[in-house]
């Protein structure tokens, strides 16, 4: 049987579930292409951070204003969420087990609050050591850009209740499972950006 | 659950726990090198690019099962494409406008 084939990135449903994978191709697809263009969007925030690097017009830099601590926390705590995400996959690929696909869920939700928890302190404290968007350029563009990817962590936290709730009431069901599988593309992609961030931003920051 | 399944479980979850490990490790090295300013500043710039790179390719192999494979060609030529366009708009943006502003100093 060809069910045992991968089909689509992100982890395959059951091989048995035929029904199912025929119709999550076409969507994962689909949202792929979303994923792609929400790429776009953020490589031209990271090219305007990188246009406005020398724009301080004298104000505070990244070595006054980061915090490698809270940089390090935050990036552990998505990382171990995109972990537990890929356990809820896993539930409901393998277990058709809505209980643990709930409880994954909340914990990766859990961790997807401990990083916003963060984010907003650090920025509270960036803002705290004279450094709020208004200040210069080069602090609108990091608000902008490290912002941006703020709201979509919100979003996808959101995104998770929503899905607790329709586990909770429809089960898992073949609708259930293609929107599971596209909000696990969504949140490892956020993770991605991430890596993007820490790297670029924070770390390059403090270095250079 | 079959014999099958729970080799195919077994295999799915270390692929997981494979990415979550080497994720980790990629992510410690060039905080923990900046962090105790391990290497002169251009050193650690090249290690911190070379990290992330890295660090994406096992996302997208470990978490996002993107592979080379046949029957993925259509999401890698999409991501491909992507990833081109990307380069042409940031890339040119970053030329340019960086070009602008050697020029003006």
């Amino acid at each position: 049987m060809s069910g045992q084939v991968k089909q689509h990135p992100g982890l395959n449903l059951h091989r048995e579930d035929a029904e199912t994978r025929d119709q999550t191709e076409e969507v994962l697809f689909g949202f792929w292409v979303f994923l792609m263009s929400d790429l776009v969007l953020f490589s031209l925030l990271f090219a305007t951070y990188g246009t406005m690097l020398h724009s301080m017009a004298g104000g505070p830099g990244p070595k006054q204003l980061f915090d490698i601590r809270n940089a390090g926390i935050e990036t552990v705590a998505l990382l171990l969420s995109t972990f537990s995400f890929g356990q809820a996959s896993l539930a409901m690929k393998y277990d058709d087990a809505p209980g643990r696909v709930q409880t994954w869920l909340l914990v990766t939700l859990g961790l997807g609050l401990v990083f916003l928890g963060y984010e907003i302190y650090d920025f509270v404290d960036m803002i705290g050591k004279g450094g709020p968007p208004s200040r210069s350029g080069y602090l609108s563009s990091f608000f902008a850009l490290v912002g941006t990817h703020g709201l979509h962590v919100t979003c996808g936290c959101v995104w998770i209740i929503v899905m607790i709730a329709q586990v909770r009431m429809f089960g898992l069901d073949t609708l259930v499972k293609t929107r599971l599988l596209r909000l696990g593309l969504f949140w490892h992609f956020l993770d991605v950006m991430w890596v993007g961030i820490f790297s670029v931003v924070y770390l390059q920051g403090l270095v250079g | 659950m079959s014999a099958q399944d729970a080799k195919e479980r077994a295999h799915d979850a270390r692929v997981y726990q494979v990415g979550l490990v080497l994720a980790l490790v990629l992510s410690a090295v060039p905080f923990g090198a900046v962090a105790l300013g391990l290497l002169p500043a251009s050193g650690l710039l090249w290690m911190i690019a070379i990290c992330a790179i890295v660090q994406i390719l096992v996302h997208f192999r470990c978490f996002l099962h993107i592979d080379l494979s046949s029957n993925h060609r259509h999401d890698l030529q999409l991501i491909l494409f992507s990833v081109c366009i990307v380069i042409l708009m940031a890339g040119g943006t970053l030329w340019v406008i960086g070009n602008q502003r050697a020029m003006m100093m």
